[in-house]
């Protein structure tokens, strides 16, 4: 469904992915862990092309992108296959709520406007916020906010969701209504590629961990093996620094 | 002494007949001042090729230019080269010059209040499929109108009053009106008092229309 090879990225003479190559099935929930500034964020944002790759094939859900002939459509065409979850929520400032989640359905899906509320409504509700559809993002919570952003994610109807550590901007007491969240959506069988330092919560909710370091992947497998019995050195002193901390 | 106030109440409103017009030629320019404004600020701001150079200059230009040289240039002197250019005529003439100048001034207001938006804004308008002139129309431009508009009132209020320029190319707006009342009534201190009263309320009117105007578009950030 989501199939990436040989994808490579570097920002001036640092090489921050090198020839990642990535395959997710529908319906599977990744998880992506690794140590910071080891090229996760860059990864999901090469995914949806707000970082052009320099080289590496991207296809989602059928749609094929050479990053070495990228056309300006084809980036267009491969952005309406996922959405993303920011780390700082990006929720549209001069929106509410409601208009937050339905924009990108009147803009790019041209609905109508009241089949798009209908839509819109319901999403809040699923999130929880059904009270809050006409509140601006400055009137809401950090968790409010990112559970209007995953609404507004969910709202394109993508065939995989991609979430860049959607809890850590938060304070802790609202880290868990959004996790509630993210649980809520797993159980409605969403592709999902989530990165996340909130390791019981990947164990938890993770078909597959993925451990990323330097730009490469280091190691993957199903969360019981990658947590249990790590086979690379790299991964049991990431883990080890990880779990000392908690 | 020999002042009369009350021709100055007698020739308020003979004056305010000619208003809608310095309004007229104020709010035009204004308009055209923002529409280049904005283009020069995502010239720049994008650092088109070439153009970004070229757009430097016009704003170099036309800030360093008095704004009636300005006039003057578009009014006497274009027609000179292009005789066909009739076309051009007082009224057009003084809002094109406006206009070429306050849109100097205007772009770096809002390359200011574009650059103001946080960037995570336009990546979410890509990250759900939205083009980036869909972006910019409908969440980036409206958030930097919203950190634009007090320097745009005032710009709007400058306009009102540099719009009293098109009397030199022969436009009736209400100064021009004003010398006329005064020469031939030979009551030039009570003239210029009652146009200087009108410019006066506008101006509070304007100020009093910006801070409704800011106050509702700054609803959503509180
Ligand atoms: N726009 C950019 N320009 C230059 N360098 C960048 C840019 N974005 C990321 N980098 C660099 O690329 C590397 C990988 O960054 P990235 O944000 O992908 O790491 P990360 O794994 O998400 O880290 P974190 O856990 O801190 O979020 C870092 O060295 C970072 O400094
Ligand atoms: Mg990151």
């Amino acid at each position: 469904m989501l199939k990436v090879s040989g994808l490579s990225k570097h920002f001036g003479d640092n090489e921050v992915l090198k020839q990642i190559n990535l395959e997710v099935k529908r319906r599977e929930v990744v998880a992506i862990i690794g140590p910071s500034g080891s090229g996760k964020s860059t990864l999901l944002r090469c995914l949806n092309l707000l970082e052009t790759p320099d080289a590496g094939h991207i296809e989602i859900d059928g749609f094929e992108v050479d990053a070495r002939r990228l056309k300006k459509s084809d980036a267009y065409a491969l952005r309406q296959k996922s959405a993303m979850v920011f780390q700082h929520y990006n929720l549209f400032k001069n929106k509410t709520a409601l208009q937050n989640v339905i924009e990108a359905l009147i803009v790019t899906k041209k609905m109508n406007k009241p089949d798009a509320e209908v839509l819109g409504h319901k999403l809040l509700d699923q999130v929880g916020l059904a009270s809050k559809a006409s509140s601006y993002p400055a009137m809401l919570s950090g968790g409010q906010q990112q559970r209007v952003a995953i609404a507004r994610a969910l709202a394109v109807n993508p065939a995989v969701i991609l979430l860049d550590e959607p809890t850590s901007a938060l304070d802790p007491e609202l880290v868990g209504e959004v996790l509630q969240v993210i649980r809520s959506i797993v159980d409605t069988d969403t592709t999902m590629l989530i990165v996340t330092h909130e390791m019981s919560f990947a164990r938890e909710i993770a078909d597959r961990v993925i451990f990323m370091a330097d730009g490469s992947i280091i190691e993957e497998g199903d969360p019981q093996s990658l947590f249990g019995q790590p086979q690379q050195e790299r991964t049991k002193k990431f883990l080890g620094t990880v779990f000392s901390k908690n | 002494m020999n002042f009369d106030t009350a021709f100055i109440f007698e020739a308020i409103p003979k004056l305010l007949k000619y208003l809608p017009m310095t309004l007229m030629l104020a709010v035009g320019s204004m308009l055209l001042a923002c529409l280049m404004g904005i283009v020069l600020a995502l010239i720049i701001n994008n650092k088109i090729f070439i153009l970004s150079p070229v757009a430097k200059v016009y704003i170099s230009f036309f800030r360093s230019v008095p704004t009636l040289v300005t006039l003057f240039i578009f009014y006497v002197g274009i027609p000179q080269i292009f005789p066909d250019f009739t076309f051009i005529d007082a009224i057009t003439a003084t809002i094109v010059a406006l206009s070429f100048k306050n849109a100097a001034y205007l772009a770096e207001e809002f390359r200011g209040a574009l650059n103001a938006v946080d960037s995570g804004q336009m990546e979410a308008c890509l990250s759900v499929g939205m083009t980036k002139w869909q972006g910019f129309r409908r969440v980036i431009l409206p958030q930097a109108m919203r950190v634009a508009v007090p320097s745009l009132g005032n710009y709007l209020i400058m306009l009102v009053k540099e719009s009293s320029l098109a009397f030199t190319v022969g436009v009736t707006d209400i100064f021009a009106q004003t010398k006329i009342l005064a020469s031939n009534s030979f009551r030039f201190l009570e003239s210029y008092i009652a146009v200087a009263l009108i410019y006066w309320a506008v101006t509070i009117v304007l100020t009093m229309l910006q801070g409704k105007l800011e106050k509702a578009m700054s609803k959503p950030y509180r």
